[in-house]
Order: structure tokens, then C-alpha cells, then sequence
């Protein structure tokens, strides 16, 4: 199963660092993933995209995860050589990942 | 209570959904959120050239559409799209107004512009190091919040047009000033400012950057409609959009806006106050309308942020595509000749395949797509320079890998941004009222 199949993501941008918004469809399913998708597996599973820190916040009053992810944008938004500069499209690099 | 919806989320933003707000939601207040932090700097830019110009460049689009609508209804407009030059924005507001023969009062309102206030020395937040080490600076503007937009809504003006203004401040603003509430009520100020938050992308909140077919589904998206909010007293707002509008309102588009480029969900910072996102509460009343209710609030910041642009050279680009068997392979060799060739006169360049690894910089699956579209980037001193890539990747034409089509060239000015902080004391806000008054013998 991927996350795609239970969660959905957005992706908003700060300077270099990229925020991932993970909700799941079904709120019975926020405990396993807040058991699974942990800040290392994100950073694990988004080698070679973000280069900085992952950080996890637990936003259960609307069941959802924000994952916060430094130096993920090769040097920022307005500078960076990358086709998508504001790493708009990587909420669903995240949701590529394998839960189990 | 009043209503306030919102008629743009990003300077180039489609204009029809803020007409269709004007003339079918009786709205209070119509707010145009157009600026983004390169958008100032470029804007700038434009006024160093012209002194009359550096407002938004959609502004005159914008206002000759909605100046008609909004005459003689109770609707006022809030805007950024004064960007770098709001005073020259309220003229051109007051000219289309004359053309028009439409009376019309509008009020600018400046003083985020504090470029005469940083010191090349100050440091930038991202990378610690001093502004002018960055590269020649092109514009400095504070975020400024409600106090600055408060003397206008005080005056009788029906469009009020700033610059920097942070953008929930833009809606915080007006329900300051209808219900009178205390600016060092931080409580009420998160209230609001989670309602300016989830109004101020626009589409964003009706459906609109959501859809996924099959998946998350969204109605008549070619018609996406924009929200708006009606706000009561103590701070709670209901969502919804003008009926027969595409899109839709639910949880799940309110919560991926909520948490939308929010690096803390418990200390969402403003110029106007520290918002903690995490007692947030989202019901549904019914279809399509959503309850918001619950923000708690920390305190003010004691610094504006400050908004540096900065020249940052060019950015040559350019593609070629190639199709068909062993494509990714061609594709690949094209890359190579062309790293070859200049990679190395180049301070930065790097080589994507569209395709297959270009907007994640890597796969995450194995792809032998039937198409690859070669995209060679590098930063550059000078366009001269910059051109290069676009050149050589034109060459491969007749120089290159077999069957190449397609090939585009691009080279753009890129102006950098990183911020610095600002004492308020030092950010001092100034409204001028400008007017047209109708000729009714015309």
C-alpha cells in the first residue's frame, strides 16, 4: 500500500525549506500513520531531495501531519535552477512512499 | 457580521471569479491578495525605470473590469497590488475612473518600503551572512500588518491599495474595524488571522490546486468559483462560494489550506500577532459550508520582517525533446555533449530529463517513458553568457543526438530574496486619499 492510497498532501514553500501537509481520507487511519510516517522515514524516503531537517508536528485537532523539511529547494524559490522552484510537486513524491 | 470574500490569491490569478463575488454575494469587502516576495522586487525594479509605474502589472486589468461592478454597491476593495508603488497605483486607479467617468474615492497606503532603513551590513536570516554579500540590492519591504491599512478603512474610500501588507493582514484589517476589537486581543487577532489565511489563496480553498481524478474529485473546476467568509463578532467565520460556481468547499480542501506553507503550526507568525493553528476547529455545517472556529493567539512579534530582493544574474534555459525507441538514452547522450561543451563556464548547471527524473530531481519508479524532454539550466554574469545554454541546445539540431524536435530558449533576469528584521519603531505608515468625482453632464 502506498500513502497515496490512504492519505492525500500539499506542498507550500518558505525561503528554502518546503512544508508537507499529510491527511489521511479516513480519520480512523491519523494513529497509524502517526505510528509509521515518522519524521525519519519522510527523510529516509526523500534522500536526494531534502538535504536539511525533517521535522514532524502533530496537528490532531484536524488529523493531519505537517512535515516540515529544510534545504529542500536547491538553494530557494527564487534562486534555484531546479524545473519546479517551489517544489510545489513533491507532495506527491511523498505519497509515492511505501506504508506497508 | 460581515462578509468579506476573496477575489485573487497570486498576482496572475483569473479575474472573472472576483466579478461573479462582486455581483452575486453582497459582499462587504472584496480583497485582491497579489504579491509575492519576487513580485515586489521585480516590481521595483520597474519603478527605478519609471517613477510612475511598479504597481501590479495586472492592476489596470483588474480595476476596468471591477470599478463598473462595484459602483454604487457598499463593497470595498482591499489590494496589494500597489506593490512597489502603491501612489502610482491610485492614480492609475483614479485614471480608469475618469475614462470610466465613474466617481471613485481610493485611499494608498505606504511605508513598507524601507530600503533607505537596512544597512548592507544587517545579516539575512537564511544563510547568516551580510545582505550585500548576496549581490547588488534591488528592494527592501517590511510585512506590515492591520495598523497600517486601520486610517484608511477609517475614511470613506472604497479601494484601498497598499504594498507589502502580510497577507492575512488584508482581511484581518477590515474585521478590526467593523467590530472594533482591541489590537492587543491576541486571541480575537489569530481568530481572524486563520480566516485571512484560509481565504487568502483564493481557489485554494474551493477545490481549486486539490483535484486528482478518480481520487479527490472536484465539480466544473473550468468554473471554479472563489470563497468567502461570513465573520461574526467573536471571531468565528463560515466558508462558502456563490452558488452555481464550480468547486467545492470541504474539510479536506479547509485542512490542506490551513496547514498551507505553515513552517509552525503552533506559532503562525504575522505582523500582527503569533497564531497557534493547533486548537483550530473545522465543521461542516452543511455541503459546502465550513464552520472555523477556536484559534488561540500567543503574542505580536517584536520585528517586521523584512523582504530583501537582490540581483542574483541570469538564468539561461533550454529543451529538446526526443521520442520513440531507446528516447531517454538520446536524450541522456544530448545532456552529456552539452555538459561537455560549457558546463564547466558555468557556476551552476545542471541537466534534467523530463520525463523521468526533472521535477523531483530523481524517480522513484523504473520509467522507459515513450517521450524524454532534455532541459539544460545554468546560471550566468550576463544574458550574452546565459543565451550560451539556450544556443547550444538549439545546436543539437544538426550537432547532436538523432531525431531531436522542439528546442526552446529562455534567458530571465533572477533577482534573489532572503529577509532581515526590522524594529516596528522604525516602519512609519502614511495614507494619501485620492478621488475621481463623476461629470454628469458627459
Amino acid at each position: 500500500m502506498k500513502l497515496y492510497d490512504i492519505a492525500h498532501c500539499r506542498t507550500g514553500d518558505k525561503g528554502n525549506s518546503i512544508t508537507l501537509s499529510v491527511i489521511p481520507y479516513e480519520e480512523s487511519n491519523y494513529e497509524f500513520l502517526k505510528e509509521r510516517l515518522t519524521a525519519d522515514v519522510v527523510k529516509q524516503h526523500l534522500k536526494g531531495i531534502v538535504e536539511g531537517e525533517v521535522k514532524r508536528y502533530d496537528v490532531k485537532n484536524i488529523q493531519a501531519l505537517q512535515f516540515v523539511c529544510s534545504e529542500a529547494l536547491v538553494t530557494g524559490v527564487t534562486t534555484s535552477l531546479t524545473l519546479d522552484t517551489h517544489g510545489k510537486s513533491l507532495s506527491f513524491a511523498l505519497l509515492e512512499l511505501e506504508i506497508g | 457580521m460581515i462578509r468579506i470574500g476573496s477575489g485573487a490569491g497570486f498576482a496572475g490569478d483569473r479575474i472573472e471569479p472576483a466579478e461573479i463575488l462582486v455581483e452575486h454575494a453582497n459582499l462587504d469587502y472584496l480583497v485582491l491578495e497579489c504579491l509575492a516576495e519576487r513580485t515586489i522586487a521585480l516590481a521595483q525594479k520597474r519603478k527605478k525605470q519609471d517613477a510612475h509605474s511598479g504597481y501590479d502589472v495586472l492592476l489596470e486589468k483588474r480595476m476596468r473590469s471591477l470599478i463598473p461592478k462595484i459602483s454604487g454597491k457598499k463593497v470595498r476593495i482591499i489590494t496589494n497590488m500597489g506593490a512597489a508603488n502603491p501612489i502610482a497605483g491610485a492614480n492609475k486607479i483614479i485614471e480608469i475612473a475618469k475614462e470610466l467617468n465613474i466617481t471613485v474615492k481610493v485611499a494608498a497606503v505606504t511605508g513598507d518600503d524601507v530600503l533607505t532603513k537596512i544597512s548592507p551590513d544587517d545579516l539575512a536570516w537564511e544563510t547568516g551572512e551580510p545582505l550585500k554579500e548576496h549581490g547588488s540590492i534591488v528592494s527592501a519591504n517590511a510585512y506590515i500588518g492591520v495598523d497600517a491599512l486601520l486610517d484608511a478603512l477609517k475614511s470613506d474610500a472604497q479601494i484601498i491599495i497598499a504594498g507589502r501588507i502580510a497577507d492575512p493582514s488584508l482581511f484581518l484589517a477590515p474585521m478590526i474595524h467593523e467590530f472594533n476589537w482591541s489590537l492587543d486581543d491576541y486571541d480575537i487577532l489569530a481568530k481572524g488571522t486563520v480566516i485571512g489565511h484560509l481565504l487568502e489563496c483564493a481557489g485554494q480553498l474551493t477545490g481549486g490546486y486539490f483535484a486528482d481524478p478518480g481520487k479527490k474529485d472536484i465539480k466544473d473546476m473550468a468554473n471554479l468559483g472563489f470563497p468567502f467568509a461570513d465573520i461574526l463578532a467573536d471571531g468565528s467565520a463560515t466558508f462558502s462560494k456563490v452558488e452555481n460556481t464550480g468547486g467545492q468547499i470541504t474539510l479536506r480542501t479547509a485542512k490542506e489550506q490551513l496547514l498551507y506553507e505553515v513552517i509552525d503550526p503552533n506559532a503562525y507568525i504575522t505582523p500582527d500577532v503569533i497564531a497557534d493553528f493547533t486548537s483550530v476547529k473545522l465543521e461542516e455545517l452543511s455541503e459546502g459550508r465550513i464552520k472555523v472556529d477556536g484559534a488561540v493567539g500567543l503574542s505580536k512579534p517584536q520585528k517586521l520582517k523584512v523582504s530583501i530582493g537582490y540581483e542574483a544574474g541570469y538564468i539561461g534555459e533550454g529543451e529538446i525533446s526526443y521520442a520513440g525507441p531507446n528516447a531517454t538514452a538520446r536524450a541522456r547522450l544530448a545532456g552529456d555533449i552539452i555538459e561537455e561543451r560549457i558546463g564547466h563556464l558555468l557556476g551552476e548547471f545542471r541537466v534534467d530529463l523530463i520525463g523521468v527524473n526533472a521535477c523531483h530531481r530523481k524517480s522513484f519508479r523504473e520509467t522507459d517513458p515513450y517521450e524524454v524532454r532534455l532541459r539544460v539550466v545554468g546560471k550566468a554574469k550576463s544574458t550574452a553568457e546565459a543565451a550560451i545554454i539556450g544556443e547550444e541546445v538549439e545546436a543539437l539540431y544538426t550537432n547532436g543526438p538523432a531525431g531531436g524536435g522542439g528546442a526552446r530558449k529562455v534567458v530571465n533576469e533572477v533577482i534573489g530574496v532572503v529577509s532581515t528584521f526590522i524594529d516596528r519603531e522604525q516602519v512609519r505608515f502614511q495614507t494619501q486619499l485620492k478621488e475621481y468625482v463623476a461629470n454628469e453632464t458627459l
